[in-house]
């Protein structure tokens, strides 16, 4: 899976999720406030990213700081490199 | 003490998803109730049920909103919002402290089930996500609807088993007589799920007149062998009287009086003079005579003592000459949480549209219910005032007393 597929599968995958516009998906959207995601989303955000990607990433530090869909991206980008 | 009126009601039933498709319904007789097959497959000893047909949640809410909330919250949501339009007060009237939530509801089964479910199958609790701690609570649907229409006065929920519903119209009432509260949306809702009804099987509870389903929930007849679980959810808008005038609304009825009591007897058996203690409260409360009620709304679920029991308190309140009595649950079957809010919304929808709706099945008479006046075919005449009583486990008893302008 190259960059832009896994770019691809996290923005369906929270589009579906959370009923988001696909167009809407742009890596500098803020979650909370472009997106419209709360504490509450972001519990099931992880859910599932964890179910697309096939990872476990709750316990980690670096998805406290994840702000923006580029956040997302690239943090899902390193973690597949590091299971590689 | 202020007078309280009723400007709006909204229902989802196993008689219709809208007043209009209920007030059919009701006028034509029609049941809800059907055999469930899972209910077969699963070990119920009555798969009987009552059916909500056509009730789409998407329609009326987003993902993000739903994700707190069970089926039966959606529909309080949806019934709420019915009765609210009716109203015609608009989110300007209603997003203030002087507008309150009370809501009828003593379980959120399903979602307690899913969650451990969840957990079981997963291993860890982050598997259950961030919407099963808001649907499992018995609250869940005025902690919902107060986020979605952002009222912001009285917001609780009532739990006192299937007298829940009268209880939180009655409550509600009082919040607004007291001058506590301008206006209250309140009402009852119910779960419909083999889930949340498979331990009430297991009393044997329930009819196993399997053969045809529409003609098991029998109120007052002699052949009657239990009751029928139902469901969905039913919202009433109430106002103080002097405010809905002067805004123009239009009154469809009033409540009169709301009494209570308690057995202090026993878990699961009614005692003798509950239900009457509060009858005759809230002809007290109301100041009216028995000659003065039209139309009694009895509780009565079709099971042979709770039938009985209600039978002979309508005779010792009423005396041999009866107002006409039906038991709607003969086509709802038992609505539960629920049957105390729903009972003054389809009472509110006949003296609306001018009939009093039939006790069907009702064929033949036992030795108390002999002496009722019971409706067997529709009565093409509203009732000018009516009294809904509503009984629940533990002995919690509920009595309402309604006018309306005919």
């Amino acid at each position: 899976m190259n960059d832009q597929e896994i770019i691809d599968l996290i923005n369906t995958t929270l589009a579906n999720e959370f009923e988001l516009n696909i167009d809407d998906m742009v890596p500098g959207a803020v979650l909370k406030d472009d997106l419209g995601l709360d504490s509450l989303d972001r519990v099931d955000m992880v859910i599932v990213l964890e179910k697309a990607f096939s990872f476990k990433i709750r316990e980690e530090e670096a998805i406290r700081e994840i702000h923006t869909l580029g956040d997302i991206h690239n943090f899902v980008i390193h973690k597949k490199q590091e299971m590689e | 003490m202020k007078r309280v009126a009723i400007t709006g009601i909204g229902i989802v039933s196993c008689l219709g998803t809208d007043v209009k498709t209920v007030e059919t319904s009701l006028r034509l007789g029609k049941s809800g109730i059907v055999y469930d097959k899972k209910r077969e497959e699963i070990g119920f000893r009555s798969p009987l049920t009552g059916a909500i047909n056509g009730f789409e949640p998407e329609n009326f809410l987003s993902k993000k909103q739903r994700k707190t909330m069970p089926d039966f919250a959606v529909q309080a949501y949806a019934a709420s919002m019915e009765a609210i339009v009716m109203s015609g007060l608009g989110p300007e009237n209603i997003q203030n402290d002087k507008t309150g939530l009370i809501f009828g509801c003593d379980s959120s089964c399903i979602a307690a089930v899913e969650q451990v479910d969840l957990l079981r199958r997963h291993g860890e609790s982050k598997s259950i996500g961030s919407g099963f701690v808001f649907r499992s609570m018995t609250s869940t649907i005025t902690m919902n609807l107060n986020t979605l229409f952002k009222t912001k006065g009285a917001c609780w929920t009532i739990s006192s088993a299937c007298s829940s519903g009268g209880h939180a119209v009655g409550q509600a009432a009082d919040l607004i007589a007291l001058g506590k509260q301008e206006r209250v949306i309140c009402g009852g809702a119910q779960e419909i799920n083999w889930e949340s009804m498979c331990s009430f099987d297991a009393l044997s509870a329930f009819s196993t007149r399997f053969e045809k389903p529409e003609t098991a929930s029998r109120p007052f007849d002699k052949g009657r062998d239990g009751l029928i679980p139902g469901g969905g959810a039913a919202a009433i808008v109430l106002e103080s009287m002097d405010g809905a005038i002067q805004r123009g609304a239009r009154i469809l009825g009033e409540i009169k009086a709301y009494a209570f009591s308690s057995d202090g007897l026993n878990i699961s058996v009614p005692s003798q003079d509950g239900i009457q203690r509060a009858m005759t409260w809230a002809l007290k409360l109301a100041d009216m005579k028995p000659v003065d009620i039209d139309y009694v709304c009895a509780h009565a679920t079709s099971t042979p003592l709770g039938d009985s029991v209600e039978a002979q308190s309508i005779s010792h309140v009423f005396g041999s000459k009866t107002p006409y009595v039906s038991s709607l649950k003969s086509m709802t079957g038992h609505e539960l949480w629920m049957s105390g809010a729903s009972q003054v919304v389809y009472t509110t929808i006949m003296a609306q549209e001018g009939f009093i709706a039939p006790n069907i099945n009702f064929e033949e008479p036992d030795e108390y219910s002999a002496d009722l006046n019971i409706v067997r075919e529709t009565i093409n005449k509203p009732p000018r005032t009516a009294m809904c009583n509503a009984a629940g486990f533990g002995g919690t008893n509920s009595c309402i007393i309604l006018r309306f302008n005919t």
